[in-house]
C-alpha cells in the first residue's frame, strides 16, 4: 500500500453525518429510561456564611420528593482533585454564591422547579473577599492561613547590577477578566446507583476518569463498581473538565436515595453560567530592564490569579501561566512569583489555554508598551530577543528544536501586510477621521501536553483492538468534544498501519471498555495520546504478523482478512501502549527547573482594527493566525480549531465581560453576556507551518489551546497603535472601559 | 384548570396529533411529545438559535413559540431536511467543509442556512454572515460555516 497517506488529508469528520442530520445522541437526547427522575440543586444565595437552618415551604408534596443533603454521602464528601477542600454538598457553611446545599428529585420537572424555590436556607453571612487585591491583603482570611492556594517561584540568572545600569527600566500592570466557556450544550448527566451494579453515569464531559475517580471517593466504591460513559458532547473548552465530577456525584446521590431509579440533571443556561467554572481573572505586574539597543536584560513579574472559593485546578492553571509568563524570549534574568488566591466566587477552572493566555497577554502587551516608551519598533524589539535554538527558557529548558521565530513573525506580518497597512493607517489617522485604525501582533508559544512531570504522573494508557470484521477499534478515554478526536485517531492509526481510515473505528469512551488515556485537556490528545494509539496500532500489527496470518507488504484487504482471522481463532486481539517520559525530558517540581514541556507550538498572530472614537467600539477587520504545529494531521479540522480559538480570544479581548455582584455572575444569560456572532468577526486567516516533532504521531504537536493566547495582546497592541496611547492594559476592553481609559487623566 | 390541547400538525410531511399544554414551548413538544431530538436547546431565550425550525415555512426559535401557535401548522425540523439517505446540499456542504464541530449548534445552523438560501440563493459572504447572525457557534469562529453555506449555494445554483 505504498503511497497511501491518511495524515495530511482533510478527511470528513467521523461522526459528521450524525451531527448534520440531528441524529447524534447528546445526553438529553437518549430515550428516557424507565422510572426517570429529574434532579435539581438548591444553592447558596450568599457568598460566605454559616448555615443555620433549612425550611421546606408550604404547598409542596414533600413526601413525593427525593431529598439529599451532605448527611447522605456514603463515602467522602469532597471532590477528589488536587486538594480535597470542595464538598459535593455544603455541610455547615458556604463559601461562594451558587454553592450546592441540597438536592431534590421528582418525575415532574415543573413541580421540581416550584419545590426548589420553596426551600429556604438560612445563612448567617460572614465577611467575604471578591477581588485579587482583597485576597492578597488578607485582612479577611477565607481560605487556609493567608488566602493563598499555591505559590510558584521561577528564578533564572543573577540580576547583578542589571537593574541599576539598564538603559531602560519599564513597568506595567495588566489585567484580564473572567470568561465563560459557553459551550452551546449546557451541563447534562444521567446517573443510576444500585446495590447490584454500583454507580453508572452517562454525561456531557471531557474526562471520564476524572469523574470515575470522584465517584469512587464519594461512594467509597472500588474501580469496577463505578462506570462512566461519555455521550456526544456539545463543546467543552475546559468547562467540562472538572465540573462534571460534581454534577455526576449529585445525580448519583439522588439515584442512590431514590432506590436506584435513574436521575437526570440538566442545567439551564442561567444555572450553567452562574454556578459553573470560568477562566481565572488575573492581575500581572511586569518590570523589565533593556539595554540601549533594546536587548532584554531582566524580567521581574508578579502573576496573580483569582481561584475562587476552592482549590480545584488552580495550582495547575497557575503553573502553566507561570511557565509561559516570560514569553518566547531569551531573558538572561527572570524573577517570577505567581500566586493563586482564594475569593468567595464560584471556583474558577479550566478554559482553553489554562493560565497561559493571562500571562502571555501581560508580557506581549507589555512589550508594545515598552517599545513605545523606548522609541523602538515593536517588530525590531522582538526580533532582537526571540528564542533561537540553543537558548535557555525561564525554567532552564534549552530550546533543542529548529524553531524560526523571527521567520514566523515576519511571515505572519507579511500575510497581514502589516508594514504597508501601518503606514496607510498612520496617514488615515492624521486625517482627522474619528475612526482610528491600527495593526498589532503578538508572538507566543504554547506547551504541548501536561506541564512538568504531569505526563509521567498520569502514565496514560491507550490501546487498539481488532474487530470480528477485521477492522481496528481505538480504545481511549480521550473524548470527542468537537475538536476532532475520532477523526484524528482514525487517520493516525490508518497511517501507522497503511490501511484506509474507513477500517478504523473509535470506541465511545466508557470506563468499562477503555483504558485511562488521561483527561481530554492540555493540547495532549493528538500529540500524547495519538502517539500512544499509533504505538499500540503498530503493536497490534506485529502480533498479527508474528501469528503468521499477515506478511509485509500487505494490502488493506490482506490486513482486514488477517485481523478477522486472528480474532476468529484467538477470541480477541488487543494491544496497548503506556506513556513513559523520553529520557531527554527532565523536570523537578521542587525547584521548577527543567523541561517544562516536551515541546511547544510556536505562533505569531496579527490583527487589523478600527476604533470608533465616538462610540469606543472596536472592530477587528482582519486577522492572521500563523503557527508552527509540527505536522498537521487534518488541515480542515486543524484550521477549525484555530479559527474557533481565535474567535474566543477576540471575545475575551473585547466583549465577554462577566459582571460580578458580590461573587455572583449577574449577567448569566446569552442576552447580556456577549459572544461573537458571524456578523462580528472577519474571515479569520489561518496559516500553518510544519516542522515534524518526534514526540507526536507523524510529527504532530498539540494545537487545542494555542489559538487562545494570541488574539487579546495582538488586538490591544493594534488599539495602542490606532489611538497613540499605551493606556489600554485591561481586558475585556469594552466600549465603557475604553471610554474610561481615554478619559482618565494619564491617558 | 387549564387543559391539554389536542395539537394536530404536519411534521416533516406527516400528520401528527399530540396532547400538550397550550403554552408549552414548541421546543418541548418537538423533543418530548414528537420525539424529535435533533432540535436542541442552548439558551431557552431565543439568543442562540439551536432550536431553529420552520413553522409554516418561517424560521422560528422554537423555544419562544407556544405550542398552541402550531395548531394546524406545517412544521419542519432538522430530521426533515435530508430526503431519506440523500443529504440536503447544505448538510453535504457542512460535512465537506468542516461546518460542524461539536455539532450542538449544527441542526439550527443548517435550518438557518436553508432559510437564507431560500431567500437569497446567491449570497455574498456578508449576506451569509448577516443571515446566520441569529445562530451562535462556540467552536468554529464561523469561517467553515460560512464556507459551507457559500459552497452549498454554488452547488445548488450549478
Amino acid at each position: 500500500m505504498a503511497g497511501l497517506t491518511e495524515v495530511g488529508r482533510s478527511r470528513i469528520r467521523a461522526e459528521g453525518r450524525a451531527k448534520v442530520t440531528g441524529a447524534a445522541v447528546y445526553t438529553d437526547d437518549a430515550p428516557a429510561p424507565p422510572g426517570l427522575l429529574h434532579g435539581a440543586t438548591v444553592r447558596s444565595q450568599v457568598p460566605r456564611g454559616r448555615i443555620t437552618g433549612i425550611t421546606f415551604g408550604e404547598g409542596i408534596p414533600w413526601d413525593e420528593f427525593v431529598i439529599v443533603s451532605a448527611k447522605d454521602v456514603p463515602g467522602v464528601n469532597r471532590v477528589a482533585m488536587i486538594v480535597e477542600d470542595q464538598p459535593f454538598l455544603a455541610e455547615d457553611r458556604v463559601n461562594h454564591p451558587e454553592e450546592a446545599i441540597l438536592l431534590l428529585a421528582h418525575e415532574d420537572r415543573i413541580l421540581l422547579e416550584k419545590a426548589r424555590a420553596a426551600v429556604k436556607v438560612a445563612i448567617e453571612a460572614e465577611p467575604a473577599v471578591f477581588t485579587i487585591e482583597q485576597s492578597l491583603a488578607a485582612e479577611t482570611v477565607v481560605w487556609g492561613q493567608d488566602n493563598v492556594f499555591k505559590t510558584i517561584r521561577i528564578a533564572k540568572g543573577d540580576a547583578g547590577d542589571a537593574w541599576a545600569t539598564a538603559a531602560h527600566v519599564i513597568e506595567g500592570t495588566y489585567g484580564t477578566g473572567a470568561q465563560e466557556q459557553l459551550y452551546i450544550e449546557p451541563h447534562a448527566v444521567v446517573a443510576r446507583t444500585t446495590a447490584e451494579e454500583g454507580v453508572t453515569v452517562w454525561g456531557s464531559l471531557q474526562c471520564p476518569y476524572y469523574v470515575h475517580k470522584a465517584l469512587k471517593h464519594l461512594f467509597h466504591e472500588p474501580d469496577d463498581r463505578v462506570r462512566v460513559i461519555q455521550m456526544e458532547t456539545g463543546g467543552g473548552f475546559g468547562g467540562k473538565e472538572d465540573y462534571p465530577s460534581l454534577i455526576s456525584g449529585h445525580a448519583a446521590l439522588l439515584s442512590m436515595k431514590a432506590g436506584g431509579r435513574p436521575v437526570k440533571i440538566l442545567y439551564d443556561r442561567e444555572e450553567d453560567m452562574a454556578a459553573t467554572t470560568k477562566r481565572h481573572p488575573s492581575k500581572t505586574r511586569v518590570k523589565t530592564a533593556f539595554d540601549a539597543e533594546g536587548r532584554m536584560l531582566a524580567l521581574e513579574m508578579e502573576f496573580l490569579l483569582d481561584g475562587g472559593a476552592y482549590v480545584t485546578l488552580s495550582p495547575v492553571v497557575l503553573s502553566r501561566g507561570a511557565i509561559h509568563a516570560a514569553g518566547p524570549y531569551r531573558w538572561p534574568v527572570v524573577d517570577l512569583t505567581a500566586k493563586a488566591l482564594a475569593t468567595n466566587c464560584p471556583p474558577h477552572g479550566a478554559f482553553r489555554g489554562f493560565g497561559a493566555p493571562q500571562s502571555l497577554f501581560a508580557i506581549e502587551r507589555h512589550l508594545d508598551v515598552a517599545a513605545a516608551r523606548m522609541g523602538m519598533d515593536p517588530v525590531e524589539l522582538r526580533r532582537k530577543n526571540l528564542l533561537r535554538i540553543g537558548d535557555v527558557m525561564a525554567t532552564g529548558q534549552v530550546v533543542k528544536e529548529a524553531v524560526d521565530l523571527p521567520g514566523i513573525m515576519d511571515r505572519a506580518l507579511e500575510a497581514l501586510d502589516y508594514h504597508g497597512r501601518r503606514a496607510a493607517h498612520a496617514a488615515h489617522n492624521a486625517s482627522g477621521d474619528p475612526v482610528k485604525k491600527g495593526v498589532g501582533f503578538a508572538v507566543f508559544m504554547h506547551g504541548c501536553g501536561f506541564t512538568g512531570g504531569g505526563e509521567a504522573y498520569l502514565a496514560s494508557v491507550a490501546g487498539v483492538e481488532g474487530t470480528a470484521e477485521g477492522k481496528v477499534r481505538v480504545l481511549a478515554a480521550s473524548t470527542e468534544i468537537g475538536q476532532g478526536t475520532n477523526t484524528m485517531f482514525s487517520q493516525v492509526v490508518a497511517e501507522a498501519l497503511r490501511i484506509p481510515a474507513d477500517l478504523v473505528e473509535v470506541q465511545q469512551p466508557d470506563t468499562k471498555l477503555v483504558p485511562n488515556s488521561g483527561p481530554t485537556v492540555a493540547s495532549r490528545t493528538c500529540m500524547v495520546v495519538g502517539k500512544l494509539v499509533q504505538d499500540a496500532a503498530i503493536g497490534l500489527k506485529q502480533a498479527v504478523v508474528q501469528s503468521g496470518l499477515l506478511k509485509e507488504p500487505y494490502t488493506a484487504a490482506d490486513f482486514q482478512a488477517a485481523v478477522a482471522a486472528f480474532v476468529e481463532a484467538r477470541g480477541s486481539l488487543k494491544a496497548y501502549s503506556q506513556y513513559s517520559t523520553p529520557p531527554h525530558i527532565v523536570w523537578s517540581d521542587e525547584t521548577y527547573r527543567g523541561d517544562a514541556y516536551g515541546t511547544y507550538a510556536w505562533a505569531c498572530y496579527a490583527a487589523d482594527v478600527a476604533v470608533d472614537t465616538r462610540t469606543c467600539e472596536v472592530a477587528v477587520n482582519d486577522f492572521v493566525a500563523l503557527q508552527e504545529v509540527g505536522r498537521v494531521i487534518n488541515p480542515t479540522l486543524a484550521a477549525g480549531q484555530i479559527e474557533g480559538g481565535v474567535a474566543q480570544g477576540i471575545g475575551w479581548a473585547l466583549w465577554e465581560k462577566v459582571e460580578w455582584r458580590e461573587g455572583r455572575m449577574a449577567n448569566a444569560q446569552m442576552t447580556n453576556y456577549i459572544m461573537a456572532t458571524s456578523a462580528d468577526l472577519p474571515r479569520l486567516r489561518v496559516l500553518f507551518e510544519e516542522n515534524p516533532n518526534p514526540l507526536g504521531p507523524s510529527g504532530a504537536k498539540g494545537i487545542g489551546e494555542l489559538p487562545m493566547d494570541g488574539p487579546a495582546p495582538a488586538i490591544l497592541n493594534a488599539i495602542q497603535q490606532a489611538l497613540g496611547t499605551d493606556a489600554p492594559t485591561e481586558i475585556p476592553l469594552t466600549p465603557e472601559l475604553l471610554l474610561d481609559t481615554l478619559e482618565a487623566p494619564h491617558a | 384548570m387549564p387543559e391539554k390541547l389536542a395539537l394536530s400538525l404536519e411534521v416533516n410531511g406527516e400528520a401528527r396529533t399530540v396532547h400538550a399544554w397550550p403554552m408549552a414551548r414548541l421546543l418541548d413538544v418537538i423533543r418530548e411529545d414528537l420525539g424529535l431530538r435533533g432540535t436542541k436547546e442552548g439558551c431557552g431565550e431565543g439568543e442562540c438559535g439551536a432550536c431553529s425550525v420552520f413553522l409554516n415555512g418561517r424560521l422560528v426559535n422554537s423555544c419562544l413559540v407556544p405550542a398552541v401557535q402550531a395548531q394546524g401548522a406545517m412544521l419542519q425540523t432538522i430530521e426533515g431536511v435530508a430526503k431519506g439517505e440523500a443529504l440536503d446540499p447544505v448538510q453535504q456542504a457542512f460535512l465537506q467543509h468542516g461546518g460542524a464541530q461539536c455539532g450542538i449548534c449544527t441542526p439550527g445552523m443548517v435550518m438557518a442556512a436553508v432559510d437564507l438560501l431560500q431567500r437569497c440563493p446567491e449570497p455574498s459572504e456578508a449576506d451569509v454572515r448577516d443571515g446566520l447572525a441569529g445562530n451562535l457557534c462556540r467552536c468554529t469562529g464561523y469561517v467553515k460555516i460560512v464556507d459551507s453555506v457559500m459552497a452549498a449555494a454554488q452547488s445548488v445554483s450549478r
